[in-house]
């Protein structure tokens, strides 16, 4: 509401000349309004400027998300073109929020987000459903009180054509029957996690809705072979399984793959499907463009070929953590003509399944082989021999990966965009020096843990497209080389110096200079950062995420800095930087009003920083553990003021200190509280008493000695 | 009479030896031969049913699976007279400290009887016949010990048999003295009940394994089911089979193994043999008096066919269409579905009603369960049922039952309430309000078999309870109808004590 009292200013002071906007047509405002979407605070500045620009811009705004349901009346009132709803920042959205929108939006709502709410029930759908009958997209992922009764007023939404139930746990067979019958436009279906929902209603699905595109049935306990009610464990929690036969298995995949438009299908931890089932079918699906088949371990070669038989325009794969990638595996998939992006993470690759692969005459775009075991130089270098038009490339944790294979790679990939090999420990610095130098094009390179060294960077810094730079527990790189990616890489949006030590405070001034377009910055453990860098950090006015964790040297001061320049920041973690206060909470509080996030543990804030933070009207997560000046009232008083919080981690301390009500009266509210219990760090580390751990909390190198000691 | 009496006690102890070493046992139990025709002497029945409820109100798992101790291989060991004959001077030494102990067990027993006895001379004296029964089925057993370890000093175990007779006769002479007749609870037993207790006794005196030839009965009744509609394909030729019509009486007796000679009904095939020994010596041959095997069967038998009493009925040999039955199970129950009342009422629905206790038993299984409901009104027993129709059918959708959270109340009351009157009788023969609740809780649970051995309930002192095993061997008779197949449930449900009766409802092995 304080753009309502803001309106009052221009008004007044509104001069009644010629307003040439008004010779301008509704549409072409409209459609100036249009460019203005990347940054939702231009409009904000558009409306503000006169009434009819406030009355434009009430008019042109199609999609809101609300961070309140209180003003969801007057939001709703002023917005009254409002088609997508997202409410999945309000902590708290009851059956009498839902009988609002459905009485304001009417017929005009095609969407909304549901998503991590939690307090309406079925009776809130049902008057959502039965007044907004245009509604195309309903988001109730996550909803897991939801029981069928709330299926079943879905059902009514005649019109829905995409619907998301994740983790809808309660949902069973009879509410998902309901949707089938009611919903026959639905387009997409999500069922992930809904561990009520077996065979029976998913077949269902797939008989009555017939313009089904996207399925997916990740985790749901499918074609456990049962003839009798039983209980059954499944992916740790005790279910009770409907009775379900082979026969049914059958009936419940037939469907499915006989839908004539299914172009997506999620079957990832269906661990009930079997090659036996699969074999069984001898049947694929004809329209079928992604197929998520990861970690259905019971499914092989046999079963994958059986499956893909008639799939001619498959265009993506993933099989991560799936069966071993063996020759039998690679010629199965041979024949798929389509195939653009296969995904193995996780899977044991042999080095004759990777060159069948490698063999393959399609010419894959995106490859990842992220923590797959087996992948060697000689493997990973015959697979990408005829893969040259190759864009995306991950081989994360291919640790017997060398330089051999970086140089195969650049030289022949030369388009790549993306490059993750985080984590390749026996490439050497040189081949850094070669990604620069053969592969310009790429966008986002992680380098995490690696032997990269300002030689490296140097040369990576050629590829002036660069926008996600990982150069977290690189030990050889220094403010040099960093320089040189802030001289040449304008377009970086991401950069992670998680505990490379190296990195000093000109360095970071460089990519402040550089990359003006920054939203995140990781300077995590870099401890010789000092206030220096977040000054020069605070030009970057799109920064959004900013995490200082362990940056001992840092003061509110700095802090401040950030608070004043980067008014986009949404996440802030200044965790264990024990010098930031008060003093930095007080003008974060006045300027960074889009904050949502804060960890502030370990450091100086007490009471009265606390409360000032409650001004922040969007702050919704606070991780406040070990604040020495932390008092119960002062805790009590400062989580009472933000009205918006929906997660607060809190020391177990604090639980017996405040009254069990003020929990209660929270919880109401939306909020979670997550109690921690460890023990404050810096005593641990006295209690100890050896240097070397208090070393290595802080610094990089120690620190990675001491993780390769536990290796 | 007297002598009958004590004739069943011994015959009780007459298992006994069984569990001692298998050189010694000489003793083959089956002299119940002897006496089958004497038994059905209706004058002695009270007595024998009213033992035979003592015995089995502390028979606590009667549905065992065959234990190490009732292999039945080293039952069929017993009439193996080879064995015996080669015996050994230590295990005798042994089983005579055994008998002394037993003795002195014994003496103990008498004298803390004798010692109760004066505590509690104002009290009813209603467990002056558990006492009694108690010394005399112990001394019985010690018997009959005495006996087998003498056998198995003689040539052949032959000779021994009728020397255990003889012996054991001298012993009932004695024993009515000890216990007369007409006193103590002849009272608690309907005289109906009687008539099965003759059949009764002649299947404790099985000399086989009893809990083997249980078993296939049961898997005989449950296939026999089927059997009866499943017939109705078979188009053997008139007069290419042997047509059978049994009576009325004779279906509705429990019987099920039957004379081809006389007619006579048992509920075992063992004890058919049995009988069949009298018909003749051919009979008589170890063959004759094995278990059968369906193999050694490979002579070509005439096949047999079964009529239906019911004039008029399609399964009657008279009527045009006649179609005819293939077993006598199939008899048993086709007659009392088509012919007889539906005496059994669902305790859950009361409306749906069976003349075969094993149907309703299927449809209690079955009554009250989840209905899947489909919005057009129609309910399912099973969810896939109804969503086959909803995918069948444009429009249906499934209905959502009111009250999501559906009890299963109702299940726990389920007990057998026609059986009362031995169920009364049961109670009563428990030796103290502290073992019948016990009792009864393991009564409840006892199908499943998994408890200690509840003989030690029989007698206060610690017997050697391998003594006692033999007493599990009696089986649960005493119902009335041949259900047989589903006896577990009733053995559980009949034997709960009324004290107990929350307790064992909440214990029901369903």
């Amino acid at each position: 509401m304080n753009l309502l009292t803001k309106m009052k200013k221009p008004k007044q002071t509104h001069v009644p000349s010629t307003n040439y906007f008004d010779l301008l047509s509704e549409e072409i405002v409209f459609s100036i309004l249009d460019f203005l979407d990347d940054n939702p605070l231009d409009k904000k500045s558009f409306s503000l400027v006169c009434k009819s620009f406030y009355t434009t811009e009430s008019l042109h705004r199609r999609a809101l998300k609300p961070l309140r349901s209180e003003h969801l009346t007057k939001i709703l009132h002023r917005y009254p073109c409002i088609t997508n709803l997202d409410l999945s920042l309000c902590p708290r959205i009851d059956d009498s929020s839902l009988t609002v929108i459905s009485n304001v939006c009417k017929n005009m709502l095609r969407s909304i987000d549901l998503s991590r709410t939690k307090f309406f029930t079925h009776v809130g759908l049902s008057n959502l459903v039965l007044n907004c009958v245009n509604l195309v997209d309903i988001d109730l992922s996550n909803a897991t009180e939801l029981k069928d009764p709330a299926a079943a007023a879905i059902a009514e939404a005649k019109n829905l054509e995409r619907l998301w139930l994740r983790r809808c746990k309660a949902i069973t067979d009879i509410g998902i029957g309901c949707v089938a019958v009611g919903c026959k436009k639905l387009r997409l279906i999500s069922l992930k996690w809904c561990l009520g929902i077996g065979d029976l209603g998913v077949g269902l699905i797939a008989v009555k809705c017939k313009e089904i595109r996207s399925l997916d049935l990740s985790y749901l306990p499918l074609y456990v072979k049962l003839w009798t009610e039983d209980l059954v464990t499944y992916a740790g929690l005790v279910i009770t399984m409907p009775a379900v036969g082979l026969e049914i298995t059958k009936n419940c995949l037939l469907p499915i793959l006989e839908l004539q438009y299914l172009e997506d299908l999620f079957l990832e931890g269906c661990f009930g499907i079997d090659d036996d089932s699969l074999a069984a079918l001898k049947k694929g699906c004809k329209s079928l463009e992604t197929l998520d088949m990861s970690s259905c371990q019971n499914v092989s070669h046999v079963g994958l070929s059986s499956l893909t038989s008639d799939t001619a325009c498959l265009r993506q794969l993933i099989l991560a953590y799936g069966s071993p990638v063996t020759l039998a595996l690679a010629d199965s998939l041979q024949k798929l003509s389509m195939l653009q992006s296969i995904k193995l993470d996780g899977c044991l690759v042999t080095c004759p399944g990777l060159k069948a692969i490698g063999n393959w005459c399609i010419s894959l775009r995106e490859l990842s082989l992220s923590k797959c075991l087996g992948v060697t130089d000689e493997g990973l270098s015959s697979l990408v021999t005829k893969h040259k038009d190759l864009r995306k490339l991950d081989v994360t944790c291919c640790r017997k990966i060398t330089h051999v294979s970086i140089a195969h790679i650049t030289n022949l990939c030369t388009s790549l965009t993306s490059l993750r090999m985080e984590s390749c420990t026996l490439v050497s610095r040189e081949s850094f020096v070669l990604i620069g130098q053969r592969c310009q094009c790429l966008e986002e390179l992680d380098l995490t843990d690696n032997e990269i060294d300002d030689e490296g960077l140097k040369s990576i810094s050629r590829c002036s497209k660069l926008s996600n730079l990982k150069l977290g527990i690189c030990l050889n790189i220094t403010d040099g080389g960093l320089a040189h990616i802030g001289l040449c890489c304008s377009q970086l949006i991401e950069l992670d110096l998680y505990r490379s030590a190296g990195i000093m405070d000109t360095g970071i001034l460089a990519i402040a200079r550089g990359c003006p377009g920054l939203e995140m910055v990781n300077i995590a453990y870099c401890t010789e950062i000092t206030d220096h860098s977040l000054m020069s950090l605070s030009r970057c006015s799109k920064l959004n995420t900013l995490e200082t964790r362990g940056c001992p040297l840092i003061t509110s001061l700095g802090l401040a800095a950030i608070a004043v320049g980067c008014k986009q920041l949404a996440k802030l973690d200044t965790k264990k930087c024990y010098n930031i206060d008060d003093a930095g909470m007080i003008p974060l509080a006045h300027f960074s009003q889009n904050l949502r996030q804060i960890n502030l543990s370990y450091s100086s804030v007490t009471d009265v920083g606390l409360l000032s933070l409650a001004s922040i009207s969007c702050l919704q997560s606070m991780t406040i553990l070990h604040l020495k000046g932390l008092t119960p009232s002062g805790l009590a008083a400062a989580l009472l003021a933000c009205v918006g919080l929906t997660k607060v981690k809190l020391q177990e301390s604090f639980k017996s200190l405040l009254p069990r009500l003020l929990f209660e009266h929270l919880e109401a509210r939306g909020c979670v509280f997550q109690w921690r219990d460890k023990v404050f760090q810096i005593i641990e580390m006295a209690l100890r008493s050896t240097f070397y751990y208090l070393q290595a909390e802080v610094d990089p190198i120690f620190w990675k000695l001491q993780l390769e000691d536990v290796e | 009479m007297d002598l009958k009496e004590t004739w069943k006690s011994s015959s009780c102890g007459n298992e006994l030896p069984k569990k001692v070493p298998p050189d010694q046992q000489s003793f083959p139990s089956l002299n119940s031969q002897q006496h089958q025709r004497e038994w059905e002497d209706p004058s002695l029945l009270n007595y024998c049913t009213r033992i035979d409820q003592q015995f089995l109100g502390f028979n606590q798992r009667p549905e065992t699976p065959p234990s190490a101790a009732f292999n039945p291989n080293s039952q069929l060991k017993i009439p193996d007279a080879s064995k015996t004959q080669d015996w050994d001077p230590r295990t005798m030494l042994s089983n005579l400290c055994f008998l002394e102990d037993k003795i002195h067990q014994l003496q103990d027993l008498v004298h803390l009887i004798v010692g109760r006895r004066a505590e509690v001379v104002g009290r009813s004296n209603e467990f002056v016949p558990q006492q009694q029964q108690l010394i005399t089925a112990d001394l019985t057993s010690i018997i009959v010990q005495l006996i087998s370890t003498a056998g198995s000093l003689l040539p052949s175990s032959k000779h021994s048999l009728p020397l255990v007779n003889s012996i054991v006769t001298q012993l009932g002479q004695l024993d009515g003295g000890l216990f007369p007749p007409g006193s103590g609870l002849n009272g608690f037993v309907p005289p109906h009940n009687g008539v099965s207790k003759v059949e009764d006794q002649s299947d404790q005196i099985d000399p086989t394994n009893v809990c083997g030839p249980e078993q296939n009965y049961s898997v005989e009744e449950n296939e026999s089911k089927d059997e009866e509609d499943a017939d109705d394909g078979e188009n053997l030729p008139p007069g290419s089979y042997e047509i059978l019509q049994l009576e009325k009486e004779e279906i509705l007796a429990p019987h099920t193994h039957f004379c081809v000679i006389c007619g006579k009904g048992f509920k075992r095939d063992a004890n058919l043999r049995m009988h069949m020994r009298g018909h003749g010596d051919e009979y008589k041959t170890p063959a004759a008096l094995a278990k059968p095997h369906k193999e050694s069967n490979s002579e070509p038998m005439p096949i047999k066919r079964y009529s239906c009493p019911y004039v008029g009925c399609k399964r009657n040999k008279d009527h045009k269409k006649f179609q005819p039955l293939k077993t006598i199970l199939c008899v048993k129950n086709h007659y009392k579905r088509t012919h007889c009342d539906k005496s059994y009422t669902c305790s859950r629905c009361n409306t749906k009603k069976f003349s075969v206790l094993a149907d309703l038993k299927t449809h209690e299984k079955h009554c009250g369960r989840d209905k899947w409901l489909c919005s057009c009104g129609t309910t399912f027993s099973r969810k896939d049922k109804l969503f086959g129709h909803i995918a069948l059918f444009q429009g249906h959708t499934p209905a959502i039952p009111l009250d999501e959270t559906k009890g299963l109340a109702g299940q726990s009351d389920r007990g057998e309430i026609d059986e009362s009157p031995n169920k009364v009788a049961r109670i009563d023969f428990n030796f103290s309000p502290d073992t019948s609740i016990e009792g009864g809780i393991h009564n409840a649970t006892n199908s499943k078999g998994n408890l200690d051995d509840p003989a030690g309930y029989f007698s206060p002192l610690n017997f050697d309870t391998c003594n006692f095993n033999g007493y599990q061997e009696f089986p649960r008779n005493t119902f009335e109808d041949s259900e047989s197949s589903f006896s577990f449930l009733i053995s559980g449900s009949c034997n709960y004590p009324r004290k107990t009766g929350g307790e064992s409802g909440s214990n029901d092995p369903q």
